[in-house]
């Protein structure tokens, strides 16, 4: 496998869905790629940053009063 | 090729048709509900495509109005919430070419070059190197890192990677084809890793990242 190769499948490993064969593949790959080892490893932390860190929260008093705002003129039949 | 689970799985009723039969039936409060339950990601999604926080509160307000009015369009072979981020986008849309004066701003526009999937900083990170930073400046960090992508690859990472959507129903959502979303997700996914490495890196000789250097640009 080379590194473009790699690159190409990154997401479906990532995602966890490559078939048997090709993770064996892959997993030889990045035994021997340091490279790739890396952009593999530093790709999944930024999802699981992103994931856990969830930015443009909104705040609870801003959302109750979004949420009421809503309500009422659903109620008015908008 | 669909699995004995999956089409097992499309036959289970989701159980956001009950509530909407029910706001079809009169009942206010079965959309109080599906407010309630979606209000957040829709802000959110909003924040990204316009990038302004009043337009992001008048998005979600329209979107939700605007998908109570057209609950009688709402075809069943599409799930709820796939439904309301597409209304949502095309509000969020129109409040940003408003703001831009009219110039055209589309979801899907043409992006297609390789730009962005060959990785180059090569370098590693720290060990768990948002430690280094307090709530406030990883804030910062993501958000100032995310906003410079185009519209299109940060919906994408959004809907997929923090909200957890299939990329089917990331595409309906969208308007997007498969491959389109599989290609904006892949760079969404290499620029940003890119961006986040001038904060995470290990600087070379040290076994920590000194964020200091970093820190000074937030």
């Amino acid at each position: 496998m080379t590194c473009t190769e790699f690159i190409a499948l990154l997401d479906d490993i990532i995602d966890d869905s490559v078939a048997a064969e090709t993770r064996a593949e892959v997993e030889k790959h990045l035994h021997k790629c340091g490279h790739c080892e890396i952009v593999f490893n530093t790709t999944r932390k930024t999802i699981e940053i992103y994931r856990s860190h969830q930015i443009y929260e909104l705040p609870n008093d801003l959302r109750d009063r979004l949420h009421a705002a809503i309500m009422t003129r659903c109620k008015k039949g908008c | 090729m669909p699995t004995i689970q999956s089409i097992a799985g499309q036959d289970e009723q989701h159980p956001d048709v009950a509530l909407v039969e029910r706001v079809r039936g009169g009942d206010v409060s079965a959309y109080d509900t599906l407010v309630r339950k979606y209000e957040r990601q829709i802000f959110r999604i909003a924040q990204h495509i316009t990038q302004n926080r009043e337009d992001a509160e008048d998005v979600m307000q329209d979107a939700f109005l605007k998908a109570y009015e057209k609950l009688e369009q709402f075809q069943g072979n599409s799930k709820f919430y796939t439904w309301l981020v597409r209304i949502a986008v095309n509000e969020s849309l129109m409040r940003l070419r408003k703001r831009r004066t009219g110039k055209m701003v589309s979801i899907d526009e043409d992006l297609e070059t390789e730009e962005g999937t060959v990785p180059r900083d090569l370098a590693d990170w720290a060990p768990n190197p948002e430690q280094n930073y307090t709530q406030a400046e990883l804030g910062n960090i993501l958000e100032k890192t995310i906003k410079g992508l185009p519209p299109g690859f940060k919906v994408v990472f959004e809907l997929r990677d923090v909200q957890g959507l299939s990329t089917e129903d990331t595409a309906e959502a969208l308007g997007l084809s498969v491959p389109a979303v599989k290609s904006r997700l892949l760079r969404a996914r290499l620029q940003l890793r890119e961006r986040l490495s001038r904060y995470f890196r290990k600087k070379p000789g040290s076994r920590q990242t000194s964020p200091k250097e970093a820190r000074a640009e937030l």
